[in-house]
């Protein structure tokens, strides 16, 4: 129960104990796997036998093949990094046109737009990627048998990864900035407009700034949720794989502690993340919201 | 005159991002893969529109079989989420305060912000024949030989509440946040029991979030792929796992498609029994998340 009522002894120890082992739940994986990073055998598993940076720095000369010397891994970063920066980019825009749209704009048909806006969220991820990876290449046939094009940017591939992710991040942006759009104060608009101030003006100079954490904080969560995005890639990726695909794979074959390297790197980026963004001063809980994995 | 010919070309540069959006991405897709569905290949390029792929879903007892267990899971697997995240949304909304309390919420929403591809690489050094669990337990000599915990329903369950948990403590918390604990405090003072207290004031104020959590979780789970295929091996039979196989693997598009359909339907149809259940609309839901 809550404080300010007596509570006995063993429910304060019973809380307390859930507590502990709920912490431990959450971060015992996450610790296994930095700690196994480390550990100088060529399998991620116990006993432990020593401290090595070999999963980092290791190269040809050691036989092992540390994350630094590994393209294929370094290149998948590198696609990741790609896809979420265009995925980030386009859900910012597209959401905040559609945080406008929504909050300030009165249209016919306005309800059953915001509804079809929410359904990306209930589609499961692997449904888009194939509804996409089937319409593109109906696309992709069409313009070829029609006028003999070549689209090969409708085949698999990160194009259609970009969109495939884009198609549910931009749901999530709206909703982000959407939330923030309604909670401003329409008479500062007012009273800058009043004083003399340019339409285009009281955007740049009132509004955006306003907007500005929802702004970052929709980004930032695009960016992430599109590293780990699985479900809608796998469906959508061709020659180059981003690298929750290759690390997918890699762990189906068996597991090199290469991975449980890459992992680190990915903790210690993410964490740094998070941690600029809380700093930055925005309200946590738009943040928050959705630091997840994917649909 | 001006200022309305002005207004309507705002909205109509507002509206085509999302008209884009949805259309290209969403709709025409969804069109496509319903057609898709319908139809049955007969020769090289020759298709002939027939339910025959829903058909073979219902004839073939290994589709519906995995189907079945694939929602039953997931539910099971929501209601597990649901008793595992009460009692810290408790902890984080009323009984810790100030800065403990979302310094807590912080915490407990760190390990989300990676993805869950290396959340499942901790879980599989833990649990596997050569982990770190078995081999703990054989040294504390509850096992004499290693224990393979992979490959296991219990253990994908595990792993799908795991990997859940943010989406049903953050609905949770906001929702038990906004309860006045002056109506604990009155109903306690009246003689209440914490069960009592509990089932007549508590769940009912918090029901938007429980309902919330709920639903997205099952969604999330229903729509996983990577945690019952990791953790469950071979054994998974995960219906998203069907419809990869038919998609990619035998590139059956057309079976594929069905599958997709029911997925699809499967998940639309627990969304819409859970919001009557709750009393709710979808856009409400969807807003506290």
């Amino acid at each position: 129960m809550i404080p300010s009522l007596p509570r006995p002894a063993w429910l304060r120890t019973a809380t307390a104990a859930y507590l502990i082992a709920f912490l431990v739940f959450l971060f015992l994986p996450l610790i296994v796997v930095a700690v196994f990073a480390f550990n100088d055998a060529s399998y991620p598993a116990p006993p432990w036998r020593g401290f090595t940076m070999d999963w980092f720095l290791g190269n040809a000369a050691k036989a092992r093949t540390g994350l630094f010397q590994d393209a294929d891994l370094l290149g998948s970063i590198w696609t990741s990094f790609v896809v979420a920066s265009w995925v980030t980019l386009l859900s910012v825009l597209v959401g905040t046109a559609n945080a406008f749209l929504m909050e300030r704009a009165r249209f016919p048909g306005q309800q059953v737009l915001s509804v079809l806006i929410m359904a990306p969220l209930v589609i499961p991820g692997v449904i888009l990627g194939i509804s996409i990876l089937a319409f593109a290449s109906r696309l992709a046939e069409l313009g070829e048998d029609l006028f003999g094009w070549e689209l090969d940017f409708l085949r698999p591939g990160l194009p259609l990864v970009v969109l495939g992710q884009f198609s549910y991040m931009a749901t999530i942006a709206t909703l982000t900035i959407s939330a923030r759009l309604r909670r401003f104060d329409r008479t500062l608009e007012e009273a800058a407009l009043n004083l003399g101030a340019s339409r285009p003006a009281v955007f740049r100079t009132i509004v955006m700034p306003y907007l500005a954490p929802a702004l970052t904080g929709s980004a930032a969560i695009s960016f992430v949720m599109s590293f780990a995005d699985f479900n809608t890639t796998l469906m959508l990726v061709g020659a180059d794989s981003p690298l929750t695909v290759m690390m997918y794979g890699r762990m189906r074959e068996g597991a090199s502690p290469v991975l449980n390297a890459v992992s680190l790197f990915l903790m210690i980026a993410s964490g740094l993340l998070a941690l600029t963004l809380l700093r930055g001063g925005s309200k946590p809980p738009q943040v928050q919201v959705a630091a997840p994995s994917a649909p | 005159m001006q200022t309305r010919w002005h207004a309507r070309l705002m909205l109509a540069l507002l509206l085509a991002p999302a008209l884009l959006w949805l259309g290209a991405l969403i709709i025409l897709p969804h069109l496509d893969l319903a057609l898709l569905s319908l139809r049955q290949r007969t020769g090289p390029q020759q298709y002939v529109s027939s339910l025959a792929q829903y058909r073979t879903f219902f004839h073939e007892p290994l589709y519906w079989h995995v189907f079945v267990r694939t929602a039953v899971m997931s539910v099971v697997s929501t209601l597990f989420t649901l008793l595992v995240a009460f009692p810290i949304a408790w902890i984080i909304a009323k009984i810790l305060q100030g800065r403990a309390s979302s310094l807590l919420f912080i915490v407990c929403l760190v390990p989300f912000w990676v993805s869950e591809t290396v959340r499942t690489l901790g879980w599989m050094i833990l649990l596997r024949e050569s982990g770190v669990l078995p081999a703990l337990l054989v040294k504390l000599g509850l096992t004499a030989v290693p224990v393979e915990f992979l490959y296991r329903d219990a253990t994908i369950m595990l792993g799908l509440v795991y990997t859940s948990m943010l989406f049903m403590l953050v609905p949770l918390v906001s929702s038990l946040e906004s309860l006045d604990n002056s109506l604990i405090e009155a109903a306690y003072d009246l003689g209440a029991s914490g069960a009592s207290i509990l089932r007549t004031i508590v769940i009912p104020h918090a029901a938007p979030g429980i309902t919330a959590g709920c639903i997205i979780v099952f969604m999330l789970t229903l729509g996983n792929y990577l945690t019952p295929t990791l953790l469950g091996g071979k054994n998974s039979e995960w219906f998203t796992e069907q419809i990869y196989t038919q998609f990619i693997t035998r590139f059956n598009w057309e079976q594929g498609a069905a599958f997709g359909f029911l997925l699809l339907g499967l998940s639309t149809a627990m969304v819409m029994i859970g919001l009557r259940l709750a009393g709710q609309r979808f856009g409400d839901v969807m807003r506290r998340t």
